[in-house]
């Protein structure tokens, strides 16, 4: 049909950091195969030089103008490089993660291979400009998440695996029928065609379509009414999966979200509808965590009301031109900041509940400092990436005139200071039978002396016996840089602000 | 501009590099960490000082920092002023400088952390966090009084909350988890209230700002009576909140009862001073419109807090509680003053200059008092384990020192002439009676309500025969239980300052009086 800018060859230089992930995937999965038990972290290797190659890739294709591949199918500009950005130092951290806590393991090489394939399914979900390519990132950021979250084969494992899965398979059919509808509608599954076919088409179908496409979305993003998984699938999993179904796949499905409102053909009422579900998920996920007594589970529902503030800029898309800059660096400091909390329940493999954590302060000084600035990053406290986050998404939505979202947002930041608080302030309570211990405990991680048999999981703690040491060096890494980027916001924003979506 | 020194920010974040220096030291002793700690204090205080003294002197005045001065008066002009892009995107900058309004905000604070640094030279508990986050505590609060941009002024805002919760929470006694929760929560809310109020200054702004001298330039909603209403609302609230003025206040006396001693004097002295110097720094000259509409408000918002504050202390038995109460009261003169002000800046500047000045003092003189009040509190905690007056009694005879410093700022708290509580609350009384004769009147029973209950405090704790808890150690046998030196070299600087304001004010006046002229001219612009 017409010219389209980039020509008509796919260019592979431009999709280079999904084939390297791609590529990395299968090469692993043979790898695993083949390799001896004792050889098999030679796959964690493999997988983190092809994320860092990948990540290096994308870094260096940001700066080049926007393209879109030739069937108009898939989209790489800014969004998209900001989504590789954050998905791959995600998929990083998670590698690392994973390192210690499955360095045993039989199957280990799969879980990496799942890990990648997951992160491809949401870089596809974010690059995808054809209703089509949408489904398949749908598919491929899912299937291999049931399979991570039911990795151990336990049976907390089994059951929110199946959880998940039940309620992906719903919410991916509801997808599916929203396709079809919106093809049937507007004759076409490319987002440029159906920008124009959608306003001559009848307004009821293309609601429908784009309401059960948005439904799918939703459920990726982990966004009211499709939250039930979070926690159960959270809680169920180990530490390293639940880190990643509760970062990663977000990230893609918020910016299809954004690349859906951006269509020119939906409803006047669709910004309005996006408003109130971040209304319902800020307020429900806060209310949800406020009288959790494990740790997944409080992080679990906090992850929703941190998508509920995200979903509150993809409402003000188009109506403020802070709105995109907004929405990418929120994901990244989003990212960096829960991934941070995450790495500090993955140190502690043993500790559960919040009460667990008492003493940390005394025994892990740099590990408790840095989960207490990823969490009070997490409610927004100058000066870490989600305040910049939090401020530019305020500003945002005040700009498209959602003032009672804003108040509401404001309100839920208050609320869930209770939550992390509860936790924050367990780490300064006395541990059981720590009163006598000396002044400076031991403070770097990683020397912990190893742990003899304690009785109770608090005399763990107190021993010293850090069982991931890298997870807690990745801890306080992602919480200096979680400073980091809300003190040197500016180059990121303003690198985003004169590259708006095309 | 930057060929000079910037003095501000070394003055500023000193004390955190310190404080960070301290967390990286392995196995640092108890007495090297207090001598680290007194020093940094000790150096940040004599660097402000010289600050002060050359500021005096005409100097440090940076070309083209006339905004928030009239184009007439040089000498309210900011000095010392770093203006460097920190999110240009943001339209934020790493905007600090100092003025008449600031800068004794400034050295009072370092002189308040100076002192709780001497006061906690035995501090057991967990030494070196407690120096750190002091240290910390310090540059957020001293940033803050020099912050001359809506988002620096927030990020410190808002990190003098989060140090204070931890300060409650782990070195507080009594409920302290409950109290530090509250006040973190209350606060926060306030806190938050402000950053709406911000963002839609800089939504209004054209172009978008968060620079204060630039908003106050722009006078970005002049032409908009109602979103300039509900900027000052919002903005009013999160001040209003951390000031505390009735009816936000009630996180005030918990916090304060289960605080410890030091942190009581950082949040009495320096924490509240921030939500009333934002009313100056911020609302007033960025809102001048909104301000004199509703100036009214502000000054009922006063005086029901002078009165309220004052009977609600009347009816404490416990002495913190008292002394926090005081402080709703204290702190309720000074909205009184500023809302006067903005009645009387079209009409009168004479008058609305004289009660901005006097609330400038009052927060100056409520900090060292306070402050010292505070310290009292916590020998008087750590020699009887209890706060109740009933438990106490004629202590006059055997801890003489003690009485005679509690005497002092008790009499400077309650407005005596020859103290500086006498001269703020004179400056207050004279500039708002005119503009506001009813409230002014009704502000001055306040002052009847505090001398009586503070007296009847005297006479029970210090007079009649002697009592001490049964629960407590030896209170006032001979000399072991009078104030040590670390005590006495704590409290004595505030309070031999306090009569330094009180009998030659003038060092003080003659550096706020110019500030307060400009900032009248700014609130009277547009009225003529």
């Amino acid at each position: 049909m017409n010219a389209r800018p980039g020509g008509d060859a796919i260019s592979l230089t431009a999709l280079a950091p999904e084939i390297i992930v791609a590529l990395a995937a299968v090469i692993i999965l043979l790898l695993g195969s083949w390799l001896p038990r004792r050889r098999q972290h030679l796959s964690r290797w493999l997988a983190l030089a092809a994320v860092f190659a990948a990540l290096i890739l994308s870094i260096i294709r940001i700066v080049q103008p926007a393209e879109v591949t030739a069937a108009a199918t898939f989209t790489i500009d800014v969004s998209l490089g900001m989504t590789r950005i954050a998905v791959l130092t995600g998929t990083a951290v998670v590698l690392v993660l994973a390192g210690g806590r499955f360095g045993v393991h039989k199957r280990k090489s799969e879980f990496y291979v799942l890990l990648l394939l997951g992160a491809l399914g949401t870089l596809v979900l974010a690059g995808a400009s054809d209703l089509l390519v949408l489904g398949a990132g749908y598919l491929l950021a899912s299937i291999p998440l049931y399979a991570l979250v039911g990795f151990t084969k336990d049976s907390a494992g089994t059951e929110a695996m199946l959880k998940y899965y039940l309620m992906g398979a719903l919410f991916g059919v509801l997808l599916l029928v929203g396709i079809t509808v919106l093809f049937g509608a507007g004759g076409s599954t490319t987002y440029t065609d159906l920008s124009r076919a959608l306003l001559g088409a009848p307004a009821g179908a293309a609601a429908v379509g784009l309401l059960a496409v948005a439904a799918g979305l939703l459920f990726k993003a982990g966004a009211v009414p499709a939250h039930f998984w979070v926690p159960d699938a959270i809680d169920g999993t180990t530490g390293p999966a639940a880190a990643f179904i509760s970062t990663i796949p977000k990230i893609g499905a918020l910016i299809a979200l954004f690349r859906l409102s951006s269509l020119s053909g939906v409803p006047v009422a669709w910004p309005l509808m996006l408003a109130l579900l971040a209304a319902l998920t800020m307020t429900l996920g806060n209310l949800a965590a406020f009288f959790q007594s494990t740790v997944l589970r409080l992080l679990a529902y906090s992850t929703i009301s941190q998508v509920g503030y995200l979903l509150m800029v993809t409402a003000a898309v188009g109506h403020s031109e802070l709105a995109l800059p907004s929405l990418l660096f929120y994901l990244l400091g989003y990212t960096i900041t829960n991934l941070g909390a995450f790495a500090v329940v993955c140190a502690f493999p043993s500790l559960r509940t919040l009460k667990d954590y008492r003493g940390l302060f005394r025994t892990h000084r740099w590990l408790a400092l840095s989960l207490i600035v990823c969490l009070l990053g997490l409610v927004g406290t100058p000066p870490t990436a989600v305040f910049v986050g939090k401020l530019t998404a305020f500003t945002a939505a005040l700009d498209a005139g959602l003032g009672w979202l804003v108040v509401l947002a404001l309100i839920n930041s208050v609320a869930s200071v209770f939550y992390y608080l509860r936790w924050i302030y367990r780490l300064f309570q006395p541990g059981r039978g720590q009163a006598t211990a000396h002044d400076d405990g031991a403070d770097v991680p990683g020397e912990g002396a190893s742990g003899e048999g304690a009785a109770t999981t608090n005399a763990v703690v107190l021993s010293g016996t850090l069982v991931a040491p890298r997870s807690a060096r990745t801890a306080i890494v992602l919480g200096i840089l979680s400073l980091l980027m809300g003190l040197f916001a500016n180059p990121v924003l303003a690198f985003l602000q004169v590259n708006p979506f095309p | 501009m930057f060929s000079e020194l910037p003095v501000l920010t070394i003055v500023v974040f000193l004390p955190v590099l310190v404080g960070i220096g301290l967390l990286l030291v392995p196995e640092a002793r108890r007495r090297l960490v207090a001598g680290i700690w007194i020093t940094t204090t000790a150096v940040d205080l004599a660097l402000l000082v010289a600050l002060w003294i050359d500021y005096a002197a005409g100097g440090g005045r940076s070309t083209g920092a006339g905004a928030v001065a009239g184009p007439a008066s040089g000498t309210g002009a900011i000095g010392y002023e770093t203006n460097i892009a920190w999110m240009p995107t943001l339209g934020s900058g790493y905007h600090v400088g100092v003025d008449g309004l600031s800068l004794p905000l400034a050295a009072m604070t370092a002189l308040l952390f100076l002192a709780c640094a001497i006061y906690s030279v035995r501090q057991d508990h967990r030494p070196r966090a407690h120096a750190a986050l002091f240290l910390f505590l310090q540059t957020v609060s001293l940033g803050l009084f020099v912050s001359l941009d809506l988002i620096l002024f927030f990020v410190f805002f808002d990190l003098s909350i989060v140090g204070m919760y931890f300060i409650i929470a782990v070195w507080g006694h009594g409920n302290a988890a409950r109290s530090a929760l509250q006040f973190f929560l209350y606060t926060f809310i306030g806190s938050l209230a402000l950053l709406l109020g911000f963002i839609v200054l800089y939504l209004a702004s054209d172009p978008h700002t968060f620079d204060i001298v630039e908003l106050i330039r722009q006078d970005p909603l002049k032409n908009d009576p109602l979103v300039g209403g509900l900027a000052l609302l919002t903005i009013s609230i999160g001040l209003a909140v951390k000031t505390p003025t009735v009816p936000f206040h009630t996180w005030l006396p918990p916090a304060h009862t289960d605080a410890p001693a030091p942190g009581s004097v950082i949040l009495a002295g320096v924490l509240l001073k921030m939500g009333a110097y934002g009313f100056v720094r911020i609302a007033m000259p960025i809102l001048p419109g909104p301000w004199r509409s509703y100036a009214m408000v502000f000054v009922i918002v006063g005086v029901v807090s002078v009165l309220y504050g004052a009977l609600v202390a009347m009816a404490q038995t416990n002495f913190k509680r008292m002394v926090a109460y005081t402080s709703v009261n204290h702190m309720g003169y000074i909205i009184l003053g500023l809302g006067a002000a903005g009645l009387a800046a079209g009409t009168n500047p004479q008058a609305a200059n004289l009660a901005v000045t006097g609330a400038v003092t009052q927060m100056v003189s409520h900090g060292l008092l306070t402050g010292a009040l505070f310290l009292l509190a916590g020998v008087l905690f750590a020699r009887g384990h209890s706060y109740e007056m009933a438990e106490y009694g004629g202590l006059a005879r055997t801890a003489p020192r003690f009485a005679a410093l509690t005497a002092v700022a008790v009499f400077g708290s309650l407005g005596l002439p020859g103290l500086s509580g006498f001269i703020a609350e004179f400056q207050i009384f004279t500039g708002s009676l005119g503009a506001a004769p009813i409230p002014t009147a009704l502000a001055l029973l306040g002052i009847l309500i505090t001398a009586a209950l503070l007296l009847r405090m005297l006479a029970q704790v210090f007079l009649g025969p002697e009592r001490q808890p049964t629960a407590g150690a030896e209170l006032g046998s001979g000399t072991l239980g009078d104030l040590r030196p670390r005590e006495l070299l704590s409290v004595a600087p505030l309070l031999v300052l306090a009569v330094v304001i009180g009998v030659f004010p003038r060092f003080l006046l003659d550096l706020i009086e110019p500030a307060a002229h400009a900032l009248i001219t700014l609130v009277a612009a547009g009225t003529q």
